[in-house]
């Protein structure tokens, strides 16, 4: 028998009726930015909490043209990453990168890419817990309600309680944003370093729920504006030192226990940024020396 | 006072299916005034007040506010946006129970706050200093405004609560057995801070209970409940000290003397 007759995955696994299910709800979400669409979140091949909203709406945009990057906490090369990408490359024979010039659609768990996206470029996010004034008000009708009215008093509350016990906003990841000066939206956990990157971005960005059953989007060119105090203003994370292989300033750290003595050293936590300035003779103060190792 | 009310009731009946929560309530409520509604367990009390602050949908009748701008409205047909921006600026509720009106998990201060950033307060040194300022005028030490209520006792609870309801200066409260709950001692200091504070501020409260002390104390005029009926309203020293139904001179006669 010819292989060709043997019953093969749907193109990027879903069937067609799923995905335009999903694409509804996306288009839905894009035309009200920062709105969160319900949408029937399919069972897919691998636990809640694994990315299972970002695999939905990847698999719901992704054509045979498209180039995919997915990434881990900025890496292409740890576990999550790795299994979304092959997945991808097997249900759907697309071409995959790590590079993210090169890549048409990136999926993402909680970062955002050091380079600049660009137009035509699309971020799609995991999601775990798409609401973000849940941890405040348990009742799903109630935040509906205070999405619905615009009543986000209880937002500042919880930044008020951070300065209260911190002596400033201490909430690091999953820091609220306002989008287009309507909804408040969680930008996933990703950490407060990469909420200017949101704003005015050229790449369209689309958030994916798959427990909680929600898909909202950011459209290009849309305003994404952390919310604060007048008296303590959005700040972002800085670092004292660049990172240990590359040298880079101004780009998220990942922190590295290098042995039981209290060595550690930071490095990008964006693999691709980091080899690329490797790439290009940019040197850390850790960096692997190869003249010297000969 | 001017020359119209506050507050319009007209015929307000409640019915849980057969059942009458309560059945034609008219009266006015003044700007200044306390009007105390007492009555047993059962006799629609708690029904009529959450009738009156929207937190139910009366079965008919109808209920109407005068606003900040003068204009009487009513509150069945505003839209739920203007209702709850009512309920969170001009209009406080006192729950019986200090966990259903605060955030317990999160501080004083953020609890007094609340309301200043929902109207678009977003200074925290302000929102900080105002909290502070109104912890000190429901007794509750300064220092207490970074602890949460659930390491509050009963009668501070109950005085955290009226404090977040105060501090948009609203004009009219509601209170459901504010006191009930709380022993003899915290209740006359709660009742003392309540009375002080409804002169200073002029407020209007409509206060639901059975203690009739409580009435005494608070209120200028009362109204008398019984099997979702009102069977007698007047002054409050007028119904206390010369009850006219059989039911309010029961009521006034249970009172133990000690």
């Amino acid at each position: 028998m010819n292989t060709t007759d043997l019953a093969t995955y749907n193109f990027a696994y879903l069937d067609e009726q799923t995905k335009r299910m999903i694409r509804r709800a996306i288009l839905k979400a894009i035309a009200i930015p920062g709105y969160q669409v319900p949408f029937a979140s399919r069972e897919m091949p691998m636990p809640y909490g694994w990315g299972t909203g970002g695999v939905q709406v990847t698999a719901a945009i992704l054509g045979p043209d498209d180039v995919l990057k997915v990434i881990d906490q900025g890496a292409d090369d740890t576990t999550n990453a790795v299994s979304i990408r092959a997945f991808f490359q097997k249900v759907a024979n697309v071409a995959v990168t790590t590079k993210t010039r090169e890549a048409t659609i990136i999926q993402t768990r909680h970062r955002i890419p050091e380079e600049k996206l660009t137009a035509g470029q699309t971020l799609v996010y995991q999601v775990p817990i798409p609401e973000p004034l849940r941890f405040l008000e348990p009742r799903e009708t109630e935040t509906r309600k205070m999405h619905a009215l615009e009543e986000y008093g209880l937002m500042h509350v919880k930044l008020y309680e951070d300065i209260a016990k911190n002596g400033h906003i201490a909430t690091t990841y999953a820091y609220p944003v306002k989008v287009e000066g309507r909804y408040v939206m969680d930008p996933s956990p990703t950490p407060k370093f990469d909420n200017p990157k949101m704003h005015r971005s050229e790449a369209l960005q689309l958030f994916g729920a798959g427990r909680e059953k929600r898909i909202y989007a950011v459209p290009p060119y849309t305003d994404v504006v952390s919310l604060d105090f007048e008296d303590h203003p959005f700040e972002i994370q800085t670092f004292d030192k660049p990172c240990a292989l590359c040298g880079a300033k101004n780009v998220y750290l990942d922190e590295v226990v290098l042995d039981d003595r209290g060595g550690r050293m930071f490095v990008c936590s964006d693999t691709d940024h980091c080899e690329d300035r490797c790439a290009n003779g940019h040197r850390g103060h850790l960096a692997y020396n190869k003249e010297a190792a000969e | 006072m001017t020359d119209t009310p506050l507050l319009k009731v007209r015929d307000i009946s409640k019915f849980y299916g057969a059942r009458i929560g309560c059945q034609n309530v008219s009266f006015d409520l003044w700007p200044g005034e306390v009007l105390a509604i007492v009555g047993e367990s059962g006799s629609g009390k708690t029904t009529l007040l959450n009738c009156l602050a929207t937190r139910l949908m009366p079965t008919s009748g109808a209920v109407e506010y005068r606003m900040r701008d003068g204009q009487m409205r009513d509150l069945s047909r505003m839209s739920e946006a203007e209702r709850r921006f009512l309920m969170r600026t001009d209009w406080g509720f006192v729950h019986q129970n200090p966990a259903d009106g605060l955030r317990m998990a999160v501080s004083a201060g953020a609890n007094v706050g609340e309301r200043l950033m929902a109207v678009g307060e977003r200074h925290y040194g302000n929102i900080r200093e105002t909290a502070g300022s109104w912890l000190g005028r429901v007794e509750i030490s300064v220092d207490r405004i970074d602890d949460q209520p659930r390491d509050f006792s009963g009668g501070m609870r109950q005085r955290l609560q009226i404090a977040r309801n105060l501090v948009t200066s609203p004009r009219l409260i509601f209170m459901d057995e504010p006191t009930g709950g709380l022993d003899v001692s915290v209740q006359a200091r709660l009742l003392d801070l309540l009375r002080g504070l409804v002169q200073d501020l002029g407020l209007s409260a409509i206060i639901v209970t059975h203690d009739l002390a409580v009435a005494r104390l608070l209120s200028h005029r009362m109204m008398v409940m019984k099997d979702g009926l009102v069977i007698e309203q007047g002054l409050t020293d007028r119904v206390l000290d010369d009850p006219r139904e059989a039911y309010t001179q029961l009521l006034v006669s249970s009172i133990l003397q000690v």
